[in-house]
């Protein structure tokens, strides 16, 4: 043993620079936590990234539980749930914890983009994550909805009866789309396996890859704030910028208190109002699907309604499928509609407070209605609601340039 | 903090928006409320006795262990056995309708559903309106419709108990066009049991299949309480130590 130290030397620095010296583990934790500035002055709205974060965990670990017990055949599907409902051990509470979380995911995610829509976070330089953002809101969306089908109750079915056949109003293709995508004539067995597998495999693995990237962006540029000001740019003498302080432990103990708040927000419904009063567990779901019986109302869940809104709000079929599609994509193309020259909502003018005021109701506005049958007055509302939606984002490029803004401090603002 | 108290204000919109949509929901106006007690055990247990020698001979509660009645009943295996499984030999076992369901399917033009989750699906108070809105109809298979589900192709199973009612309609006539408006129900034959008990029979049973549809509910609201009272200890200290670290951040 002395022979071999007198010939290579001693270990130094332990264990930890054994890793080091083979991975970059040191380096990466002070790159991604403990030297990763981001504004002091972050408010309430900054927690749902880090929220939204705790929801995938939640998702992910409830879901390989479930997987254990359910059983992904039209046969067995619907008893299986209750299987996990009555008979499995906790498996009550872990079913209701990723139903729960279903929801608790959108409403999370809602919150996030707003918050980069009040302080301008998709503008130069952070377009690429808002991008990436999108694409991860994309991938929930059909995590969600290919989630929904699983249970095979009665709303499962007829849910992606009417969702999936939109495809069929695609020009030409159409027919052999729908085909393609139920692999079967009608939703059946095979369509509840592929689905499956899309919901445990193939769509988690997109979005574990996103939100890595999502975040790998974040730190490259480093975060917003609801200023809108460049922290980087004003340094202190140690290189640390003036208005930044260390993700951990400040961010990480600022965020354990809002992980918190937002789990007695979600216990409380896990464990008292797991149906929400139909919001989060649509009652019709819980009869176990019948190919022969429509249910009386086909309405999908919450988080889908502001767009199934302005699908129903049109006539065609095609231009219906067109305008939904669009409805999704449209906040994509925020960084290039926004012309604004600043980007937080404290500097911007009365005009783009308004534009986003007026937005925010016609959100929960489509919202409400798409939860609604089909009666023409609501119709009608729909059409009103869906044309402000499209206002707001296309005519962007005009008022946010003739909005007036106010000038920026160089410093970040506290706010009682 | 103003962004808390904006979106407190988003909150309670959101909020408002949801209580309407709950009433929407409700729909049926005129439908009288179960007023089921889920904590009232001895409700429960009346509920299953009920449901075992009216129901369970056609309709079966098949996610539904007899274990598990026992268990969050308070009945002991023998009472079980002795009351209440009339078709099982096993406490494990699930409750299976006495008539095989082809049969039932030709005998009623529709099997007679499996009730382990009805009160989830149609709601408690739906459930006890149906069971008391049995009127003589002649036009019927049955001799009988349904107020709360027209053209129901379930007969009066409980008869013997309620009586039968007839149902007073009035006509109006308005443009040519006649329609009737239901009056009220007018007792034809007396049953066994007067409106009062008979209701709060209708009101046992139901509260039994409420229970059947989620027997795990009191459970998990008395976990949810203690389960939030410890975030809220948690976020005590968390906020803690949150003022501890930030207190050198001017």
């Amino acid at each position: 043993m002395a022979r071999i130290e007198a010939e290579i030397g001693k270990p130094q620095g332990g264990f930890m620079k054994w890793i080091d010296d083979r991975f970059p583990l040191t380096k990466t934790m002070k790159k991604h936590v403990t030297e990763y500035y981001a504004s002091k002055n972050f408010n309430f709205w900054y927690v749902f990234g880090v929220l939204a974060m705790v929801v995938l965990v939640i998702q992910l670990l409830t879901g390989i539980f479930l997987t254990m017990n359910y059983k992904p055949s039209a046969a067995e599907a619907f008893a299986s749930v209750e299987y996990i409902m009555r008979d499995v051990e906790w498996g009550w509470l872990i079913r209701y914890m990723h139903s729960t979380g279903a929801s608790f995911f959108f409403i999370v995610v809602y919150l996030h983009m707003f918050r980069a829509m009040l302080y301008g976070s998709y503008k130069k330089p952070r377009e690429l994550i808002w991008i990436i953002g999108m694409l991860i809101f994309l991938v929930l969306m059909a995590e969600a909805f290919s989630g929904y089908l699983l249970p095979w109750g009665q709303m499962s079915y007829w849910g992606a009866q009417v969702i999936i056949s939109l495809f069929g109003a695609v020009p030409w293709i159409g027919e052999a789309l729908v085909e393609i995508i139920r692999g079967d004539y009608s939703i059946s067995d095979i369509t509840l396996n592929r689905f499956f597998a899309l919901h445990v495999i193939a769509l988690p693995l997109a979005l574990i890859g996103l939100v890595f990237v999502h975040i790998v962006a974040l730190h490259e540029v480093g975060s917003n704030n609801p200023d809108g000001i460049e922290i980087k740019e004003l340094k202190g003498a140690d290189g640390i910028p003036l208005d930044g302080v260390a993700f951990h432990p400040y961010h990480t103990s600022k965020d354990l208190v809002a992980i918190i708040v937002f789990l007695m927000f979600f216990c409380a419904v896990v464990f008292f109002a797991p149906e929400m009063g139909g919001y989060f567990l649509e009652h019709a779901n819980f009869e176990p699907a019948n190919l022969t019986a429509t249910p009386e109302h086909i309405a999908p869940v919450w988080y889908f309604t502001p767009f199934y809104a302005i699908l129903r709000a049109v006539p065609d079929k095609l231009w219906g499928f067109i305008l939904f599609g669009l409805s999704v994509i449209l906040p994509l193309f925020l960084p290039w509609l926004d012309r604004a020259r600043v980007k937080s909502i404290r500097y911007r003018g009365w005009i783009y407070k308004a534009a986003l005021t007026i937005f925010v109701i016609t959100f929960f506005a489509l919202g409400w209605l798409g939860t609604q049958s089909a009666d023409p007055v609501y119709v009608r509302a729909a059409q009103f609601f869906a044309i402000i939606y499209f206002a707001f984002f296309i005519l962007m490029p005009y008022y946010t340039t003739i909005d007036k803004t106010k000038p920026v401090p160089e410093r970040v603002v506290y706010h009682d | 903090m103003t962004s808390v108290k904006r979106f407190a204000g988003l909150l309670v919109l959101s909020a408002c928006c949801m209580t309407t949509q709950a009433f929407a929901l409700g729909g049926e106006t005129d439908m009288a409320a179960a007023e089921i007690d889920r904590d009232n055990i001895n409700s429960l247990q009346r509920g299953a006795a009920n449901f075992m020698n009216y129901c369970s001979g056609c309709h079966s509660a098949r996610y539904v262990r007899y274990k598990t009645i026992g268990k969050d009943l308070d009945l002991s295996e023998e009472m079980l056995i002795d009351n209440l499984m009339f078709n099982a030999k096993e406490t494990f076992e699930t409750i299976l309708a006495s008539m095989p369901a082809e049969d039932a399917a030709r005998w009623f033009g529709t099997p007679p559903p499996d009730l382990s989750l009805k009160a989830r699906v149609r709601g408690a108070d739906h459930i006890f309106n149906f069971l008391t809105t049995f009127y003589v109809s002649a036009d019927s298979p049955t001799g009988v419709d349904n107020m709360t589900l027209p053209g129901t192709s379930m007969p009066h199973v409980l008869w013997e108990l309620q009586g039968y009612q007839a149902a007073l309609f009035v006509e109006h006539e308005s443009d040519g066009a006649v329609t009737k408006t239901f009056e009220g129900f007018e007792q034809v034959i007396a049953g066994k049991m007067d409106s009062e008990d008979y209701e709060d029979f209708v009101r046992d049973t139901v509260n039994f299949l409420a229970y059947i549809a989620e027997p795990i509910r009191s459970d998990r609201r008395k976990l949810g309480v203690w389960v939030l009272i410890f975030l809220f200890f948690f976020l005590i200290i968390s906020s803690m130590l949150k003022k501890q670290i930030w207190k050198d951040v001017n």
